[in-house]
């Protein structure tokens, strides 16, 4: 049994004491922005990631990893409590969890968010234990080739499966790719697009553009909207569930591991795709459809176990092929690389205490949640009544901070301020800037793999198309394309219709 | 000149349009190679030349679908949010921490419409105290907390 002995080292490393310790900051500091609204965990992780240079690579990734799913957690108590998303994947958790709150069901409510959530959770750490052998295995065997073709397919996917349109979100990488490039040429030694600036040679960092574009940005237009945020309390009546709510819930609970868990490991994945898809299963599951949004618990027991699957499993394509699918993946890259860290298959050989222990700390991590989750409810709610106009500014400086420190210059934060601009400009646009983010973190590895592809075949372009897994690749990711893009015709055709 | 349906799309069309150009051109200095030896120029010129049928395709498109007008930027929280943290990067090391925390926090709040000037700078104060105890004396970065140790 290879697993139980891998396990053993991950354990050993996660119930270190001060990766213990690590693990509880994160699931906390999760839970926490998870149940603030207009913070998400983007922007957290590169608020926090200048904080962790000094920690030893694994306790900086088991707690940077610990945000992304504590706020699986904590975005649901705002969503029950508030009818308000803290999350963008507890958007449907609003819907029948506010409805069961309103008929004094909270508690079941947030119990079974809890308990489906510590459920997935467990499952998903299980599959990304299992499914990393053999993934990383077949990655290793990867030439350059098949690396590129790999991303393209990673960056098409991303972009498929999230909303808005095809061609804007694909600009949106290649803008990415570019930005990604600035700086200092490995090969020739050249500096690209740097203006001159003596700061750009290294290339613009990750924190500056993730913090721009997620924080200041999403900041920004918040104050721009003029609504006020409503806390409305809801009696919180015993925390736990009825046998009877149980047996309702459960098969929900596994439907939406199952689901979470498959869509995770796709492209574009994660928390918020599996929520969704969630609540429509359920929706069109159900024997009496009717009962959704007036308070059905398979309407919260589904999509919170699913988020909280997805944010999971959305790990396994970075720590075993080392490709990022979706924004908080692209932090855990940058995390990666300021730690000296490639991400790839081989990670999990050269690194198996980080590796193994990472997971490891995914499972402790879910335990502290569901220990901690339900008695801290308390002091989530009062932090909601905190209002925004006092929250942002501590937002900001925390944001300020952590970009300063992360080289000591003021030239940082300018930067942070322009891609925070371009951020806003973005939005007014409708471009989204997870895409981007993607794209950043990916430049410099397809270009290198592009390069070296083609030294291999003399220049041959056509190796991408002959060497038959990097064919495979490219295949699915023009598949992807000609998918979304065949129903866009036709509603454009009818929109069209309509016009004429 | 037919006219523009899709105002969003067109502008993000011309943006992404600009930037392929801009590449192309500041691209030109550096050396293009082969395909088997490529240079640093090869790969940006590829992204210049995607930027730009990407951005013609949602351009040209942005003539014939119909979309939603581009909403109004409001200036005053985008200068005053920008502005205060530049203020602060320019600040915290000459300053120090605890006297640059509270101008940001007081000029950053002003972005609100809910804005309070006595509250602001109480919030400042207490969260100077906690930037000074969480980040220069708990995780020791190497940041002055008054101007005299600057």
């Amino acid at each position: 049994m290879e697993i139980l002995h891998h396990l053993a080292i991950g354990f050993g490393t996660a119930l270190s004491a001060v990766n213990l310790l690590y693990a509880l900051i994160g699931v906390l500091l999760g839970t926490l922005i998870g149940v603030l609204p207009g913070i998400g965990p983007v922007a957290t992780i590169a608020m926090l990631l200048p904080t962790t240079y000094a920690l030893e690579p694994v306790s900086a990734l088991i707690m940077l990893a610990g945000i992304y799913y504590g706020a699986q957690y904590g975005g649901s108590t705002t969503a029950v409590l508030v009818n308000m998303p803290g999350e963008s994947s507890s958007v449907v958790t609003c819907l029948d969890g506010y409805q069961m709150a309103r008929k004094g069901q909270a508690g079941a409510a947030l119990a079974i968010a809890a308990l489906g959530s510590f459920f997935a959770g467990t499952c998903a750490t299980v599959l990304v234990a299992g499914v990393s052998l053999p993934l990383s295995a077949l990655a290793l065997k990867f030439g350059p080739a098949e690396y590129f073709s790999l991303m393209v397919l990673g960056l098409i996917g991303a972009v498929v499966l999230a909303h808005g349109s095809l061609v804007k979100a694909i600009g949106m990488i290649v803008l990415g790719l570019l930005l990604g490039i600035v700086g200092t040429d490995v090969n020739s030694g050249v500096e690209r697009f740097t203006f001159g600036i003596p700061e750009l040679s290294d290339g613009i960092g990750v924190v500056v553009v993730a913090m721009g574009l997620f924080g200041f940005a999403e900041i920004i237009l918040n104050l721009e909207s003029t609504e006020k945020r409503e806390v409305i309390k809801t009696k919180l009546k015993g925390l736990w569930l009825s046998k009877s709510e149980l047996r309702e819930a459960a098969p929900a609970v596994l439907r939406g591991t199952a689901l979470g868990s498959m869509l995770g490991v796709l492209p574009g994945g994660g928390a918020m795709l599996s929520s969704f898809a969630s609540y429509t299963l359920e929706k069109k599951l159900a024997k009496d459809p009717s009962q959704f949004g007036k308070g059905a618990i398979r309407g919260v027991a589904g999509p919170e176990s699913a988020n909280n699957a997805g944010a999971q499993t959305s790990f396994i394509p970075l720590l075993t092929l080392g490709i990022p699918e979706n924004a908080v993946m692209a932090m855990m890259v940058g995390a990666m690389t300021i730690h000296n860290i490639q991400p790839g298959p081989q990670v999990m050989t050269s690194n198996p205490q980080l590796f193994w222990g990472l997971i490891a700390s995914m499972w402790v991590g879910n335990l502290m949640l569901v220990v901690l989750n339900l008695p801290l409810i308390g002091i989530w709610i009062k932090l909601l009544t905190v209002p925004y106009r006092i929250l942002y500014p501590a937002i900001l400086l925390f944001c300020g901070i952590g970009v300063y420190t992360v080289n000591n210059t003021s030239f940082d934060v300018m930067q942070t301020a322009f891609f925070g601009a371009l951020g806003v400009l973005f939005a007014k646009l409708e471009c989204e800037p997870a895409p981007l983010l993607l794209g950043f973190v990916l430049g410099p590895m397809m270009e290198e793999n592009l390069r070296r592809a083609l030294l291999l075949s003399r220049g041959d372009a056509s190796v991408f198309a002959t060497r038959p897994i990097s064919a495979g690749l490219l295949v699915a990711a023009i598949l992807l394309v000609l998918i979304i893009a065949v129903p866009n015709i036709r509603r454009r055709r009818e929109e069209a219709f309509q016009e004429a | 000149m037919p006219a523009i349906r899709n105002p969003k799309d067109f502008c993000a069309g011309a943006l992404f349009i600009a930037i392929g150009i801009a590449t192309i051109l500041l691209g030109t200095r550096y050396a293009l190679g082969s395909a088997a030896r490529m240079g640093p120029g090869y790969f940006p010129r590829i992204l210049g030349v995607l930027l730009i049928v990407l951005g013609g395709i949602l351009a040209v498109r942005a003539l014939r679908i119909r979309g939603p007008r581009i909403a109004a930027l409001r200036w005053r929280p985008t200068l005053i949010v920008l502005g205060s943290v530049v203020l602060f990067g320019a600040l915290v090391r000459p300053v120090g921490v605890a006297l640059s925390t509270v101008i940001l926090i007081v000029a950053a709040s002003a972005a609100s419409h809910e804005f309070r000037p006595r509250e602001a700078f109480v919030a400042g104060v207490l969260l100077a105290a906690m930037a000074v105890g969480v980040f220069v004396v708990g995780l020791q970065l190497q940041l002055p907390i008054w101007p005299w140790q600057a």
